[in-house]
């Protein structure tokens, strides 16, 4: 970006996470267009996989939006971006681990509801 | 990669980039976080985490949905509002969201007019950052009220499904607001420091006599920035689901 680079040649007296306020004018906009998108998705009653997907991409959008920008994540060192991130990521595997112990809970409740006591 | 900002830390600045960076800032013994005061340093630290806490609940949250065998109560229409007779789905829940979302739009410009040193209209966006804070809180007591006094949810049952909608619920944005209100109260604390000139005169705190310095700002920022980004992923997989 050229004004992270303006920050370099203009030497040592700038400090910290300065950037146009344009930048924030963009993302506050595109984080209102996102929810506005997301709450349609509800508001026009689709379901299914679509349903799914749409809540799911606008979600990781707008995160993005906010941890990229506003918390200035876009700017640090890679050092730093992995050490937060990717502790993050990993609970995915988590959610996989207990998708299928709930999915295992469901079906045994099937049977046995289904079977009686 | 874009360059990284520079907040002078007594660091030689001459530093790689990319995993050749990664490994040099990690390797031997050194600090690891090369252009970071250490406070913002702890603040992401202390985010993640929180991230760990709230990925727990919604857990949580997620297995009882999945394996429970009585229908989940349907969360567009408990949320929605009625409006001239009409009952519009989750409309308070999608203005919550966008008095959330304008709550970061003013938090990151206040960190933007803080290193200006702008130190006015700074805590005057923190204090907007506040007030919109607050009134999200008020909206959320509102939508409480209405569920536990009209509707009669419990977190132990309810009239629409699944017993565990309530304690879903009210477990997880209970402990969202908890934080929401927090972040109100360190935003007035730190919007006052900022009105003072504390941090353009490095004033020693008073509690932990650290000297005054606008990254303050911005770690109460990263603060309130996570608030909102918890708030987007319990909007989605809470309200949307």
């Amino acid at each position: 970006m050229a004004h992270a680079e303006g920050q370099h040649t203009a030497g040592q007296h700038v400090e910290g996470q300065q950037h146009p306020i344009g930048i924030y004018f963009t993302v506050w906009g595109l984080l209102f267009v996102l929810s506005t998108f997301s709450y349609l998705v509800d508001y026009y009653h689709l379901q299914g996989y679509l349903r799914w997907t749409l809540i799911l991409v606008f979600m990781m959008a707008k995160a993005g939006l906010i941890v990229a920008f506003f918390m200035h994540m876009r700017w640090e060192r890679l050092a730093l971006i992995y050490a937060i991130l990717v502790p993050p990521v990993l609970v995915l595997i988590f959610v996989a681990i207990m998708t299928f112990e709930s999915d295992y809970t469901f079906l045994t409740r099937g049977v046995f509801f289904a079977v009686g006591s | 990669m874009a360059q990284a900002s520079l907040t002078n830390t007594g660091e030689s600045l001459t530093r790689p980039d990319g995993w050749p960076g990664i490994v040099a800032d990690w390797s031997s013994d050194q600090r690891a976080f090369k252009n970071v005061p250490w406070g913002k340093a702890m603040m992401w630290i202390f985010l993640v985490s929180d991230t760990f806490i709230f990925t727990c609940f919604l857990l949580s949250y997620m297995t009882v949905r999945i394996s429970t065998t009585v229908p989940w109560p349907n969360p567009s229409e408990i949320f929605a509002l009625e409006i001239g007779g009409e009952n519009v789905p989750l409309l308070l829940i999608a203005i919550m969201t966008f008095i959330l979302i304008s709550s970061s739009g003013t938090m990151a410009m206040a960190v933007k007019f803080g290193y200006e040193r702008n130190r006015k209209i700074s805590a005057l966006l923190m204090i907007a950052t506040a007030l919109f804070g607050a009134t999200f809180v008020g909206m959320q007591a509102f939508e409480w009220t209405k569920l536990i006094v009209d509707d009669g949810v419990r977190p132990w049952g309810n009239p629409f499904g699944a017993a565990q909608f309530g304690s879903s619920f009210f477990m997880i944005t209970g402990f969202h607001g908890l934080h929401v209100s927090i972040g109100v109260i360190f935003l007035i604390a730190i919007a006052r420091k900022a009105w003072r000139g504390d941090f353009d005169h490095a004033t020693p705190g008073f509690f932990t006599s650290r000297k005054g310095h606008y990254e303050a700002v911005e770690i109460m920022g990263l603060y309130w920035h996570f608030v909102d980004l918890v708030w987007v992923f319990i909007f989605a997989v809470f309200y949307l689901w």
